[in-house]
């Protein structure tokens, strides 16, 4: 099992900390993982992306070419790397900003609403964490009990009242992939 | 009998290489004499350049580094950072610490290094054989300003005691000489306060001594001192241009 | 067994602090920059220093000062930097001063790029500065791996009291992966009584030096500096080898590209051509001996060396192979990584499919 997956949008965006969630969450669960960010020039407030590899091997290149799974934060990181989603795979995009459809059929598309999802929750730094609900229920690659322990890890003492409003983004944006 | 002089202490037996009339054995003997009465000899760290002084790091009994060109400010921080209490000097030329190690020595400078400097300029590159120096005489001719330096082709004369006096991290900057013996025994005191004042935590010191170059001036030591005495001094005044005791930059 | 994810930059950093590491001279350069914000952070919390000097060259210095006085002392920097370094890194190797200097390769040459490339072989296996000398070169192609090997390193360079590099690059320095941290194995080092540290009683003083005005006495260092060279390429050889038997195509690759490498390896499994990977850990010394062995072995058709280069450790595969098979390269330059895909049709290629 090999989940190759790229993670783009803009600086700000969480990117960036949703793929070094899903490697420490990975880590957890017992498999090899690496994170690879770009750091261009692009770092300084254009776009960023980073290569998160998943797997029950060793990881041999951290370099992600062709992915599993795509998350699309914004419109550009759709269009650059839409073509490079491996037959059968997923991608997902954060429809609150990309108004565009993917135009692969061999590939599954879900539309995730980030934004509305973390403005309804009154937090809007839970965006990425919708995002990140979505990939889990989309993927199965990891669990979310894994996520939701290590937020009970990141969010403590005044903090602990984060914990449960980045578990609710996170089910709302599975809801978005299931249908619930 | 009585013993009215011997070497200091700080000097090692090893016979000096410099030529006859030369300032750097006078200037040996004023650092070993200050780090003898100041009792910093057991603890003392040098830092020697490249150039004519090349091979104090023999002539100075304490522990010495022998630096690259120009880095021996760069040296000294490293020794100073890891022994922060220990008495750290460089002991540089004109072409080593104006012309290639500008940057480490401003730098130095700029930090508050808590280092003591002894810059010797005689206005010329010695070593390598007469060739001009960032500190050389507007009209000097050197072998590689054979019809005299001409400001409008590579400027004039680098006064290091006037542009360190302007860092903040400076705690003190003196320019002396040694071509008689008043002034000799003025170089001894500011090369002593610049020892004292690194111990006292204050910040950079810095002594500028005009120096002598008979061989590569093509004069005899007597002639020599006596250019110090009239061409240079008017170019470089002697004094003391920065001390943090008396306030801010003369 | 506690895996804990680190980034490249600050797992070298944190070994290095591990490691017995107090002072760090460094100059801002990408792709190195979490090397020194670390150290800023960490030094000071274990009573070391920290200085962000003016310059590379002036960093170097204070290495050398460092490291003159007796101390555990680092510098990192990547290729533009690290070509800064090289008159400090000759005098350290002269004077015979003990440091560790971390090179994150980015492309060249000159500015060049920031991203991983590996175009500063030939500089840190050949010497780099002037003169004849050598540097112990570690080449980690796992955070793991940079983080054991940082460890040990400021041990080899006590032990032969000569600077040892880490030779990374851009993808090394920047990926993030689990790591465990181990006890680094301590050898047995030889007192420092040498240091330029102040005489404290002492009968003589110490002179830390690389002059030997006298022909004799300096052709007398070098015969001494290179018969610790030969020592260190005795002692200090170190390699990988995975699934070399009875492999038709034996790659060779060290660092960020060898990872890819072993990618090409499972592709070319999955088309039923089996290939091996010789991997220099050190790149000087170089394992030329067990390259010349390996690629004499009948099953072998075809030697592939991939580098994010145009070809310098090439030459160090040339020689040890000297010709009893082709050697054909892959590589790419100016940062550029180079596929798995294009690694496996090289090697189909070299062996005529």
């Amino acid at each position: 099992m090999t989940h190759e997956i790229i993670i783009s949008g803009f600086g700000g965006q969480g990117v960036m900390a949703i793929g070094k969630t899903m490697v420490e969450a990975g880590m957890e669960e017992g498999l090899f993982v690496s994170w690879l960010p770009s750091y261009g020039p692009e770092m300084r407030g254009g776009t960023a992306n980073c290569s998160v590899v998943l797997s029950d091997q060793p990881v041999g290149s951290p370099v992600v070419l062709n992915p599993n799974e795509l998350i699309a934060m914004n419109k550009p990181s759709l269009l650059k790397f839409e073509k490079e989603v491996l037959p059968g795979g997923i991608i997902l995009i954060n429809s609150s900003i990309v108004e565009l459809k993917a135009q692969r059929s061999d590939v599954s598309a879900y539309y995730i609403p980030c934004i509305e999802i973390a403005n309804d929750l009154g937090n809007p730094k839970t965006a990425n964490m919708a995002m990140l609900g979505a990939y889990l229920e989309a993927s199965g690659v990891l669990r979310p009990e894994t996520v939701h322990r290590m937020l009970a890890h990141i969010f403590h003492g005044p903090k602990a009242g984060l914990i449960d409003i980045n578990i609710e983004a996170m089910s709302r944006g599975a809801a978005c992939v299931s249908g619930g | 009998m009585a013993i009215v002089y011997q070497k200091s202490k700080a000097l090692t037996d090893k016979e000096l290489h410099y030529c006859p009339g030369c300032s750097h054995g006078i200037i040996h003997k004023l650092v070993a004499e200050v780090l003898e009465e100041l009792d910093l000899i057991d603890s003392a760290i040098g830092i020697c350049p490249v150039g004519c002084s090349v091979f104090a790091y023999d002539y100075f009994a304490c522990d010495m580094l022998e630096a690259a060109h120009g880095r021996a400010p760069a040296v000294a921080t490293g020794v100073k950072r890891v022994h922060p209490r220990s008495p750290v000097f460089t002991y540089q030329g004109d072409g080593d610490l104006a012309s290639i190690g500008m940057g480490e020595i401003l730098h130095a400078a700029i930090r508050g290094e808590k280092i003591t400097t002894i810059f010797v300029n005689n206005a010329i590159y010695g070593m390598t054989g007469g060739q001009m120096a960032p500190t050389t005489l507007i009209g000097q001719k050197t072998t590689t300003s054979p019809l005299g330096r001409d400001p409008s082709h590579c400027g004039g004369p680098a006064h290091m005691a006037e542009l360190l006096a302007t860092v903040e991290g400076a705690a003190y900057v003196e320019r002396v000489a040694v071509y008689d013996i008043p002034r000799l025994n003025q170089a001894k005191r500011a090369i002593k306060t610049a020892f004292e004042m690194q111990m006292q935590g204050a910040g950079f010191t810095f002594v500028e001594v005009l120096s002598a170059c008979p061989t590569n001036w093509g004069k005899t030591p007597l002639e020599a001192a006596e250019w110090v005495r009239k061409e240079m001094v008017p170019v470089f005044p002697l004094g003391v241009t920065r001390d943090i005791r008396k306030g801010a930059a003369k | 067994m506690a895996f804990e994810l680190w980034k490249g930059n600050e797992a070298i950093a944190e070994a290095a602090v591990r490691a017995g590491c107090r002072f760090f001279f460094g100059y801002p350069i990408t792709p190195q920059n979490e090397v020194p914000e670390y150290m800023a952070r960490r030094l000071p919390e274990v009573g070391g220093c920290f200085l962000q000097s003016e310059s590379e060259l002036a960093a170097i210095n204070m290495v050398y000062g460092a490291a003159g006085a007796g101390a555990r002392v680092m510098t990192s920097s990547s290729s533009p930097g690290i070509s800064l370094k090289q008159e400090g890194i000759t005098y350290m190797a002269g004077a015979e001063l003990p440091a560790v200097i971390v090179n994150v390769m980015r492309g060249g040459p000159g500015l060049g790029t920031i991203q991983p490339a590996q175009g500063d072989y030939y500089q840190a296996t050949r010497g780099g500065g002037n003169g004849d000398y050598r540097l112990v070169v570690l080449a980690p192609n796992t955070i793991q791996e940079a983080v054991d090997l940082m460890q040990e390193a400021f041990d080899i360079a006590d032990c032969y009291r000569n600077p040892v590099m880490l030779l990374a690059d851009g993808m090394i320095g920047q990926m993030m992966e689990p790591l465990e941290w181990h006890e680094p194995r301590h050898r047995e080092l030889p007192p420092k009584d040498w240091a330029a540290a102040g005489l404290h009683g002492r009968g003589s003083h110490n002179i830390i030096n690389s002059l030997f005005i006298d022909p004799l006495a300096c052709e007398r260092h070098n015969n001494r500096l290179q018969e610790k060279y030969r020592l260190m390429e005795q002692r200090e050889l170190r390699f990988e080898e995975r699934g070399c038997e009875g492999a038709e195509v034996l790659f060779v690759a060290y660092g960020s590209p060898s990872r890819i490498v072993m990618s090409a390896v499972d592709l070319l499994a999955a088309q039923g051509v089996k290939a091996g990977l010789l991997r220099p850990v050190t790149v000087w010394p170089y394992p030329y001996e067990r390259l010349a062995a390996l690629s004499r072995e009948p099953s072998v058709k075809a030697v592939v060396a991939v580098e994010m280069s145009a070809g310098q450790m090439l030459d160090d595969v040339k020689i040890a192979v000297g010709g009893c098979k082709p050697v054909t390269f892959v590589g790419h330059t100016g940062g550029v990584i180079p596929t798995q895909h294009e690694i496996a049709a090289a090697a189909l290629a070299a062996l005529g499919r």
